[in-house]
């Protein structure tokens, strides 16, 4: 049953929810909160944004109501499903005072079971460079582990990009290819709004049988392929990734970092909402009396001056190098070290960076300049 | 276990409305804790009862603004092992500094009957401008769960979590959606220090600004943008100009915005 498709009618979507409640998982997915489309929990099809879309530029967005009433009709918001899988605050452990000595007493609290509804192929490939970060092996982070391990993915294949989308560029969507245990692709035509539905994993293939379907036919895998197509012709933005790598570490010393250091306001906004971002400080504290103390774990950022703290000062004291650090590692660094891009051309970073800086348009910038440089010693 | 000598602690009033120390106060659920771990020899907003110095820890809240002040704060330094100021009017010299920003002999001159019984100082002045301070908690008012972090971090001889970063990280963990990139209202998050919890934004305002610049604030850069929102030059001088008014970077960027009016 593994890669084979079927049609969903839109009328029975709600059963799926209701198999992977039956089955114990917890359903979060898209939904409107404070004038955005951002991840919660999903009780029903009612939940999710019907009939809403986004409009995204640098430093702007905007929820605007659709013609139609498409459940998955928008791209990603300011929400990444990094904050199930890897928490913005997390209790490690708690440590209380024992007569001389004290005891440890470790957060080894159950994590909750997650199903995913609609996560886009650029966040499968988000949650793949986490998976690389946290659980590569030597160094596996039991808490980020025991919460991958668990989730259920039904992911959507978008059928239209967004402003800031760059996903074709970073080759990570728009169709999801693996690492799915179902994925959607919905079609909207005339009366019929329906989807197909792709089974991934054989924990999908199981979770389908409980949703009225039909084969799918040839001809109506083609209409969703089709439409998958059109959105990759549709990105807002666009990132030649050409020797990337190189070009950056050629350019460390490019003038262009001090120009985007005078618009950066080192506010971390764009590690925040990067779906691959993962670094985080620990904060250890105690109570009044000196009898408990408590190690938690929050989101930090390479744009904080504590983040390079080292005796006697901050290495990277300046905007500038705090967004070239950020940026580097991004798109070259993380290819040393972690083997793939740290982009999945999101485009959360341009969408809520405060002042609507644009890392395309960095890069854009330096590779521009060069090329001109070369041609003027070449003529 | 020999019994340890609790910490002698005193709060300070200087020029303030007194919204800092009441935090103190307002700290219900944890009140008995502290009032367990230190002993409150001089707080006079929550008891007469007045203990001699020298003091291990004095809070000191409000500004200076009068040459009898500016004195005082001479001697509590002097009776202080530990000296941590408290607030906006004692971290930047307060709502009261905006004084300093005109001539205040016309402000006594309109606001007195009698200007000659009136003795006060030019500006409003933060504490560190006077005396050596040991640890700032910035915020109008202060955050109490950060004070209790302070104090239990003076207790126990560590660092304090107080972060200096961006008031946007903490919307962010939160979850909170930007009101700037959302809604395209003014917000000071991108260049304000983090410490209230991101209060304004999870009600969907801007942020003021009450807890002051945050470490290496582009001001210049939020600026432009908010240019871009459509505010004016002289809404810019005013949203600079608020708790946090005197405090450097604010100040600077406040200045630049009222020439261009």
């Amino acid at each position: 049953m593994i890669g084979e498709q079927f049609l969903v009618e839109r009328r029975d979507l709600q059963k799926l929810l209701d198999a992977l409640q039956k089955k114990g998982y917890e359903t979060v997915g898209p939904t409107i909160r404070e004038g955005a489309i951002v991840y919660g929990p999903i009780a029903s099809v009612e939940d999710l944004p019907i009939g809403w879309t986004d409009e995204q530029d640098g430093g702007r967005y905007r929820l605007k109501r659709r013609e139609d009433s498409a459940v998955f009709g928008y791209v990603v918001g300011p929400h990444s499903w990094k904050r199930f899988l890897h928490p913005p605050v997390l209790s490690l452990w708690k440590a209380r005072r024992n007569g001389k000595g004290f005891e440890v007493v470790p957060n080894n609290a159950e994590p909750p079971q997650y199903a995913f509804i609609g996560v886009r192929s650029c966040e499968l490939h988000a949650i793949f460079i986490q998976d690389r970060v946290f659980t590569n092996g030597k160094f596996t982070d039991p808490h980020y582990q025991a919460r991958r391990q668990k989730i259920f993915i039904v992911a959507v294949n978008c059928v239209q990009a967004g402003g800031t989308c760059f996903c074709v560029s970073m080759k990570t969507g728009p169709r999801a290819t693996v690492g799915f245990d179902l994925a959607l692709t919905e079609i909207l035509e005339g009366q019929r709004h329906y989807f197909v539905a792709e089974v991934g994993t054989e924990k999908g293939a199981e979770i389908l049988r409980s949703v009225p379907t039909k084969p799918a036919q040839p001809s109506d895998i083609q209409i969703a392929e089709d439409r998958v197509a059109r959105a990759a012709r549709q990105m807002g933005r666009h990132l030649d990734t050409t020797n990337i790598r190189e070009l950056l570490y050629r350019n460390l010393e490019h003038p262009r970092w001090d120009e985007v250091a005078t618009r950066c306001l080192n506010c971390a906004n764009c590690t925040m909402v990067c779906p691959t971002c993962f670094c985080t400080t620990v904060e250890d504290v105690t109570d009044l009396t000196g009898t408990e103390a408590e190690r938690v774990r929050k989101w930090d950022s390479c744009f904080t001056l504590d983040f390079s703290y080292v005796h006697g000062g901050s290495v990277r004291a300046s905007a500038r190098a705090r967004y070239r650090q950020w940026l580097t590692h991004k798109l070259a660094s993380w290819i040393d070290q972690f083997g793939t891009s740290g982009c999945v051309g999101c485009g959360r970073c341009i969408t809520w960076c405060p002042v609507g800086i644009d890392i395309t348009e960095e890069v854009r910038a330096i590779r521009q300049s060069e090329a001109a440089q070369l041609s003027e010693r070449g003529g | 276990m020999a019994k340890v000598r609790k910490p002698k602690v005193a709060v300070w009033k200087f020029a303030s409305c007194d919204g800092c120390q009441l935090s103190l106060l307002d700290c219900e659920d944890e009140l008995l804790a502290v009032a367990g771990a230190i002993d409150i020899a001089y707080f006079l907003e929550a008891s007469r009862a007045v203990v001699e110095g020298p003091y291990d820890i004095s809070l000191v809240e409000g500004s200076i603004t009068t040459p009898h002040d500016a004195e005082r704060i001479q001697e509590v330094r002097r009776v202080s092992k530990f000296l941590i100021t408290i607030g906006a009017c004692a971290t930047a010299g307060g709502i009261q500094a905006l004084r300093n920003f005109k001539d205040v002999k016309e402000f006594i001159s309109i606001v007195y009957a009698k200007p000659a019984y009136i003795s006060t100082l030019e500006k409003s002045t933060p504490i560190a401008e006077h005396v050596k301070v040991d640890f700032e908690l910035r915020g109008c008012p202060i955050n109490k769960y950060q004070l209790i972090e302070v104090i239990s971090a003076f207790l126990n001889g560590r660092k304090p979590n107080v972060p200096s970063y961006s008031v946007c990280m903490e919307c962010k963990r939160r979850g909170t959606v930007c009101v700037m990139t959302a809604y395209g209202t003014p917000c000071l998050g991108p260049v304000t220090q983090a410490g209230c919890g991101a209060i304004c934004p999870a009600y969907h305002r801007g942020c003021y600004g009450c807890f002051g610049p945050k470490e290496t604030p582009n001001t210049a850069s939020l600026s432009a943008w908010w240019r871009k929102l459509g505010v004016t030059e002289q809404d810019l001088v005013r949203a600079f100009r608020g708790f946090n008014a005197y405090a450097e970077p604010f100040r600077k960027e406040s200045e630049v915005h009222e020439q261009k009016q």
